[in-house]
């Protein structure tokens, strides 16, 4: 049975709610509904959104079930949340985290 | 007295005592707390993901409409099985719940309390406790990574990990994706990543394949997963996919993420052969080293522990799954990785033990549905552990990082600065090693560098002296709010002393604990 070889193809997706965008570092994303917001970055092609704190090298997700922290984005101006496990939310902002991410406390 | 299965499912679940509290919603846990919750015990289930299913029936959001969800999943109708049960029973499912420990408190009778933060990354605003008379610990496992020049490069994740954003979130982390490491688990993503379009190069495997020919007996034993590589093997030749075997990525190669990797062979103790090196073009490279129990929570309640053919720390467990802990039962991955199925046949063991003791029932043990389930766990963990064996990391394996290679990803410690600490400093084990270069100190507490630092510090000696199993007395990030919030109460037990020898005392049952 010839079919669209995608993984959305291959589950046989028909969303039931509409697509909806989300911005990353201000660009704007649109998605599926239900998927964390790694996998609305991956399907994008993002693979990297922090900076870690020594190296300032950049990072993306790993794991992919919240074990290794190297996901952690700053969603809608919280630092640190592990973005393999958030779900992404119509009209999310995400940013790339720089190093701990409270640069922006003065502590 | 058991409280009636409907305690707690109808207004605040967290003002009841349950019978039992079940902590993972995977194969294993599912199944003890269908099996619990059938006769006639209360049941919680708590379980980090917003879906159950763990991470084998990891799956997408109902969002998603997905018509075949068995199109990314081997032995889906198991899982629709349990999941009628528990829709159709009185188990109360807690989602979106961390836990983060678990007490215990003797008085007349024994009480657990079970920590917790809520939300789909702990982040949520409500910390709550469950109480219960048993814990059925169902915790699964995590993959096992081993270091390589470039593993920290954007592109490169892990193999399992692949899988879970697969699964899940139905996207890939690029089109040509190389899969490596170690381990059956390998045939499976490469498979589930051909199937969903991606262009699969290779499977680098580091171990050889005839390593199970030396095992007939317990292959025999097993047809089913026989049966199951015979599927993986069909399915790798219909995309085309070439499986390496005794061979490693031993270099990433790009600047801001994967451009390619190069494969090397690797000798019986996986040292790379030099000039052996050849290039493979890719943009992501899915990789890792098989799955270590994950057991903080029983460790820091004292549960003795067993090494595994491969090097891990798996609880030690009777033949009813009790843990050396009176009151704790512990099911699946656990208990020695050992897969799915071996999950589910635990699962019912436990939550038929725990039934029988809550109940005040005689002998499980000599319930025929328990011997039947038992005759096919000690043939499921025979195969687990000559796979285990089969797979064990070489001690060769340090031979791919240079000094600059970071081994510790959270706290970007350099294979370098962990060499200086066990040769000029005289570090013999990952702790002292953590003390001298904060590796393992990180957000993930060790767990991506845990395998990779005890190795380096055991050098030569590899498997002596026996590093003792990790201690994360806490499961997950606690907000310090959370651990204020705290009132004193009881003092809990201290936990008794942990064990790590085939002679521990277990409870008594008809058998010791497996090896």
């Amino acid at each position: 049975m010839a079919r669209d070889r995608s993984p959305a193809g291959l589950v046989g997706a028909t969303p039931q709610q509409p697509s909806f965008e989300i911005t990353f570092d201000g660009r704007p994303i649109t998605t599926l509904p239900g998927r964390s917001v790694a996998a609305v970055l991956w399907s994008a092609g993002i693979l990297a959104w922090r900076t870690t704190r020594r190296g300032g090298r950049p990072r993306g997700a790993f794991c992919g079930i919240g074990h290794c922290y190297d996901c952690l984005a700053t969603i809608n101006g919280r630092p640190n949340r592990r973005a393999c496990l958030v779900p992404a939310r119509p009209g999310d902002t995400i940013t790339t985290q720089e190093g701990h991410g409270h640069a922006g406390l003065a502590v | 007295m058991p409280g009636s299965p409907s305690d707690g499912a109808a207004g605040d679940p967290y003002a009841t005592v349950y019978d039992l509290a079940v902590i993972g919603a995977g194969c294993a846990g599912l199944a003890g707390a269908v099996t619990a919750s059938e006769r006639g015990l209360s049941v919680a289930l708590l379980d980090t993901a917003g879906r159950i299913g763990g991470q084998f029936y990891r799956h997408p959001d109902p969002a998603v409409g997905a018509v075949r969800p068995e199109a990314l999943h081997h032995d889906w109708s198991a899982f629709a099985g349990l999941r009628r049960r528990l829709e159709a029973g009185d188990v109360v499912h807690l989602a979106g719940h961390h836990v983060w420990t678990v007490e215990r408190q003797d008085g007349a009778e024994v009480r657990w309390t079970v920590h917790a933060v809520t939300g789909a990354d702990g982040d949520g605003e409500h910390p709550v406790r469950v109480q219960a008379r048993t814990v059925l610990l169902a915790t699964g496992a995590y993959e096992r990574q081993l270091p390589f020049p470039g593993w920290t490069l954007p592109g490169v994740v892990g193999a399992a990990g692949a899988q879970a954003m697969l699964k899940a979130g139905l996207v890939l982390p690029g089109r040509r994706v190389v899969v490596a490491g170690s381990g059956p688990l390998l045939l499976a993503v490469a498979g589930s990543l051909a199937s969903a379009g991606a262009r699969v190069p290779a499977v680098v495997e580091a171990a050889g394949y005839l390593g199970y020919a030396r095992r007939p007996a317990v292959l025999a034993a097993d047809p089913q997963k026989l049966a199951e590589a015979v599927v993986h093997g069909a399915a790798l030749l219909k995309h085309g996919v070439r499986l390496r075997t005794r061979s490693a990525v031993t270099q990433v190669h790009g600047t801001d993420r994967v451009e390619g990797v190069t494969v090397s062979r690797v000798d019986r103790d996986w040292r790379p052969v030099r000039g052996t090196g050849r290039r493979i073009a890719c943009d992501a490279l899915a990789v890792g080293h098989g799955l270590v129990p994950q057991t903080e929570l029983a460790t820091s309640l004292g549960c003795a522990t067993r090494r595994t053919e491969d090097g891990t720390h798996a609880l030690a467990l009777d033949a009813l799954q009790r843990t050396s802990v009176p009151g704790l039962w512990a099911a699946g991955e656990t208990g020695g990785i050992g897969g799915a199925q071996l999950a589910r046949v635990e699962g019912e063991i436990a939550g038929i033990a725990v039934a029988a003791q809550v109940r005040g029932e005689p002998g499980p043990a000599r319930d025929g549905r328990v011997r039947e389930l038992r005759r096919r766990r000690e043939r499921m963990r025979a195969f687990a552990d000559a796979m285990a064996a089969v797979h064990a990391p070489g001690k060769g394996w340090a031979e791919w990082l240079d000094d600059a290679t970071e081994v510790c990803r959270c706290e970007e410690v350099p294979a370098g600065a962990v060499r200086e600490a066990v040769d000029a400093y005289g570090a013999r084990d990952a702790r002292t090693v953590k003390l001298l270069t904060r590796a393992g100190m990180g957000w993930c507490q060790g767990r991506m560098c845990g395998a990779a630092v005890a190795r380096l510090a055991a050098g030569e000696a590899t498997l002596s002296p026996l590093p003792s199993p990790e201690r994360r007395p806490l499961a997950g990030p606690v907000p310090l709010d959370v651990l204020g919030a705290l009132d004193p109460g009881e003092p809990s037990a201290a936990p008794a002393r942990p064990a790590e020898q085939p002679d521990t005392d277990l409870p008594d049952g008809d058998a010791g604990p497996r090896h």
